[in-house]
């Protein structure tokens, strides 16, 4: 009868960590799966401006983006504080818009060259001027669909100064 | 020699690894899609015939260099801008064969005839800021996703969506082809009943 022995008790078991690295393999493969890595350095300010009658941007391969807005702090010293273009990792002149756009339908595949998205992803402060000029361009190109970039919120938000 | 068991391999810094690895991979990313406001810009073909255009058809905004708004030229404030542009869009004034049998607007003769004729200009100076366009342009949007909810909820009573709503499910991928079958009749006709004519003058240096 005495066989029944009781088990010691007082300390608890310690929690197995044998499946911790299951745990963070799944969340690693989730977040790779997820990830996009950003293809540009953004050398200009880009507050976005606010709106909330928006539509998702097309899939990543059929967009092509143009930055615009004052160079931030970094470049201030060098290129001033006049807003300007920045296309890939360059900064550039409205002259350069249309040659960037016919490079990089090129290099997109056939049938998708047909149906490209601009999206100008615009500082909020930037004037008109400039935008109108790139909107020139992109007509002389014949790029004609376009989107401008916002982030989603009350357009009261752009009122304020 | 007696042969030697190869010993294990420690996996106990495995999860050290994975999480140096999950670290570098969230802080990188961005999960973040873009959305905007679509816009088609014109050709740049010359018109050599300009359409004529009666001027109650046109329903103007100029936005100065000072982000101020005149609207049919009296100056208004921001908030008022989708309601006027709502009245103006539904106002349905024609008689006969311009006549709009689905507009509820006040019918007034010296506004639009019809939707379909409706044109809102937009002007804007070249010192306009940026942001206070898109504004703009929101509103004027919203204005048109209004009227298109409104005659879409009034067609289809049974789909329970409005506009915004079925032409969003329409653009969603995961939808299956059917119901895009299914709803792309529906998103067209309301776009018919008010097509979205925005047109936009090259900006001035004066006004």
């Amino acid at each position: 009868m005495a066989k029944f022995k009781k088990k010691k008790g007082g300390e608890t078991p310690a929690i197995s960590t044998a499946s911790l690295p299951d745990i963070v393999f799944m969340l690693l493969f989730f977040f790779m799966v997820a990830t996009v890595m950003r293809d540009n350095t953004l050398m200009v300010q880009n507050t976005l401006p606010a709106a909330d009658q928006i539509q998702k941007l097309d899939k990543k391969d059929r967009v092509m983006y143009i930055y615009a807005g004052k160079p931030s702090s970094r470049y201030a010293d060098k290129y001033g504080n006049q807003a300007r273009i920045q296309l890939n990792d360059k900064f550039a002149t409205v002259g350069d818009v249309g040659a960037f756009v016919l490079a990089e339908r090129a290099s997109k595949r056939q049938e998708l060259q047909n149906v490209l998205t601009t999206a100008l992803k615009v500082d909020g402060d930037t004037n008109m001027g400039l935008i109108s000029d790139i909107k020139q361009e992109l007509r002389q190109v014949n790029a004609l669909k376009i989107n401008y970039t916002t982030r989603v919120g009350d357009y009261t938000q752009n009122m304020k100064n | 020699m007696a042969k030697r068991a190869a010993p294990e391999v420690n996996a106990g810094s495995m999860a050290d690894i994975a999480f140096l690895l999950l670290i570098f991979f969230l802080v990188t990313t961005t999960i973040e899609t873009d959305s905007g406001i679509n816009r088609k810009l014109p050709p740049t073909d010359e018109i050599v015939d300009p359409p004529i255009i009666k001027e109650r058809n046109i329903f103007t905004v100029v936005v100065n260099k000072n982000n101020q708004f005149l609207v049919e030229e009296k100056p208004l404030e921001i908030s008022e801008i989708r309601e006027q542009a709502i009245a103006f869009l539904d106002n349905g004034g024609g008689v006969g064969d311009e006549a709009c049998d689905y507009c509820q607007g006040a019918k007034d003769p010296s506004s639009s005839d019809n939707p379909e004729k409706a044109i809102i200009s937009l002007k804007n100076n070249r010192e306009t800021s940026y942001k206070v366009y898109i504004a703009v342009q929101n509103e004027l949007v919203a204005a048109y996703n209004d009227l298109r909810d409104r005659e879409f909820v009034r067609l289809n009573p049974l789909l329970g969506l409005t506009f915004v709503e079925a032409n969003k499910r329409y653009a969603d991928p995961r939808t299956t082809p059917e119901e895009k079958e299914r709803l792309k009749p529906k998103l067209a006709e309301v776009k018919l009943m008010f097509p979205q004519k925005l047109s936009e003058a090259e900006p001035s240096k004066n006004n």
